[in-house]
């Protein structure tokens, strides 16, 4: 197909990709590193006028969007957790806690009884079908009522509990997917061989089930660190919520949101990166079971 | 315990934008949220229809034999899908009301077409006496008058789902490019087909095989996800869903009310994705 097109079609395309490539860098470079100002200081970051970035913002906000914000004075004094840590707990107990529940859901959802398989469906369809904002409503608004008045779990243990039904989900249905690569032969020799169905589960099955959705598993835990973003609308101030409530009430450096985002953005797409390559160091260290 | 009574009573509230339908304060609660559904399917609709062309494109460069073009769409399509969708939509929003020109001084991208931080107007038929006429917007002192127009809001949510959903379908189209062998390609080829024709003929039927359920699901996000707007204010079923909570109080019956909603617009799309997908992409045997 390639052949009968001609040759300086090909490289007029290429130079023009270059060229647009060169442009982008030499601009992105300029305004976010040679013009840009490092230090703290904001009279010189508004003399800048956005024809540089002001890095300075970080400099200023950073560790507090990092680290958790420490209230200096009143009753909350002390360190609010709140920032990167909180968007990492979420992230990190959401996803641990989803996947008994998940195991639970997809082994269900494959059992011939339709007492379990019915409920596990309408679980997993109904919380794929609605959006996790819904979600987070629920966990703002309607769990309280299962308490009486004032002693329900705080909002962020609300938060942590319907993220993780929402990750359980998606994994039962990852799951399930490697469980149909498993083939039946196999249960069947290792119940032949005296395990029962739960050892036969859990030392035959669900490793060989496991391996083979390693890379679908890498991207619902990227998905869900991402996620964790959006209880930002419930009022809980992780890495995103926390960027905007620590500008939007500043009058010096509100000026500046657009490289806080940037900032943010840099830090989501490393902790991805990192979740990526530690997906991609599992697939080379476990070996697929032929 | 619950009670559905407070749909039919007046909404007290008015909704910012409402698009072809009219709203006002006085009417129920019912009403309310079906100006926040139409709103969720006027903003996914232009999404879709941009992340598909988006996606299409994104997938082109990245199987283009110029290096340079496709570093530039890996570089695109891994950046994206590494960010959150929220901070990608407070980006989108934060450049469109900060760095666009004033209502009164709009930037014309075409005859007709005007942006600025009031919104994107164009060219919009209206009833007339004649039937429709064209009405076509014009700069004024203080604004941009006639035609069709669109939020910031809109605009920014539309772009971030559209670039975001884009993305993902990027890799959905081009693993179902790189799905279909070689040597089916080359033998069109060998027949004396020409470029387009391969294209049209033999490697679309195929690779959509593989394409349409995966973005299936990327729709299904998508018109999921078009619920951050809540985020920046754009008055989609969540976010007046959001306001009739806080006003009437039924927490139980508004949280149900959007996410019954929600699944029937979910049903929907699979519903017309599936007859797609049977009408066209499984047309004929393998």
């Amino acid at each position: 197909m390639t052949a009968s097109r001609p040759a300086w079609r090909a490289s007029l395309a290429g130079l023009s990709g270059g060229l647009l490539l060169a442009w982008l860098l030499w601009q992105l470079l300029g305004w976010a590193l040679w013009r840009a100002e490092f230090r703290a200081d904001a009279a010189a970051c508004q003399a800048l006028q956005h024809h540089g970035a002001c890095w300075g913002v970080v400099a200023e906000k950073g560790t507090q969007w990092l680290l958790g914000r420490v209230v200096e004075a009143g009753p909350d004094a002390g360190w609010q957790l709140g920032g990167l840590p909180l968007t990492l707990l979420l992230f990190a107990s959401s996803w641990w806690l989803s996947w008994p529940l998940a195991i639970g859901l997809a082994l269900a959802r494959r059992s011939e009884r339709h007492w379990l398989r019915w409920p596990a469906v309408a679980c997993i369809e109904g919380v794929r079908g609605v959006p996790v904002v819904t979600l987070l409503f629920m966990a703002a608004f309607l769990l309280p009522l299962l308490w009486p008045q004032g002693q329900a779990p705080a909002l962020l243990w609300r938060a942590v509990a319907v993220l993780t039904v929402f990750s359980a989900a998606y994994l039962a249905e990852i799951i399930r997917g490697g469980l149909q690569t498993v083939p039946q032969e196999q249960s069947e020799a290792a119940s032949t061989l005296g395990l029962g169905w739960w050892g036969t589960q859990r030392r035959i099955v669900l490793p060989q089930a496991l391996r083979a959705v390693l890379p679908a598993l890498t991207s619902h835990a990227i998905g869900l660190l991402k996620d964790s973003s959006l209880v930002m609308v419930i009022g809980l101030h992780e890495l995103t919520g926390g960027l905007s409530l620590s500008l939007s009430g500043d009058p010096v450096w509100r000026a500046f949101y657009f490289e806080a985002y940037l900032f943010a953005g840099l830090v989501y797409a490393l902790l991805c990166l990192a979740l990526a390559r530690l997906g991609r160091w599992l697939e080379a260290r476990w070996p697929r079971s032929r | 315990m619950l009670s559905w009574d407070f749909l039919l009573q007046p909404a007290g509230f008015d909704i910012g934008e409402t698009g072809l339908f009219v709203f006002d304060a006085t009417q129920p609660v019912w009403r309310a949220l079906l100006v926040g559904v139409g709103n969720t399917v006027r903003v996914s609709l232009p999404a879709l229809l941009l992340a598909t062309l988006l996606g299409l494109l994104l997938a082109l460069g990245r199987g283009a034999s110029s290096r340079s073009w496709r570093w530039l769409s890996g570089g695109i399509v891994d950046g994206v899908r590494l960010v959150p969708l929220l901070l990608q939509l407070l980006i989108c929003y934060l450049l469109l009301i900060e760095w666009l020109p004033d209502a009164s001084e709009a930037l014309p991208l075409a005859p007709g077409v005007w942006l600025s931080k009031g919104g994107l107007a164009f060219p919009w038929p209206v009833p007339g006496d004649g039937g429709l006429t064209w009405s076509w917007p014009v700069q004024e002192a203080f604004n941009v008058q006639g035609g069709g127009a669109v939020t910031p809001e809109f605009l920014a949510v539309t772009l971030a789902l559209g670039v975001y959903t884009g993305a993902f379908l990027a890799e959905v189209f081009r693993s179902g490019i790189e799905a279909v062998p070689a040597s089916l390609l080359e033998a069109a080829d060998t027949l004396g087909a020409t470029r387009w024709q391969v294209i049209r003929l033999v490697l679309l039927p195929q690779a959509l095989r593989t394409i349409v359920p995966a973005t299936t699901n990327q729709y299904l996000n998508l018109v999921k996800n078009s619920s951050l707007a809540v985020a920046v204010g754009y008055p989609d079923l969540v976010s007046v869903g959001n306001t009739t909570l806080n006003q009437t109080g039924r927490a139980v019956e508004c949280v149900t009310v959007m996410m019954a909603l929600y699944l029937g617009l979910s049903l929907l799309t699979s519903a017309a994705m599936n007859a797609f997908n049977a009408r066209r992409a499984m047309r004929g045997d393998a």
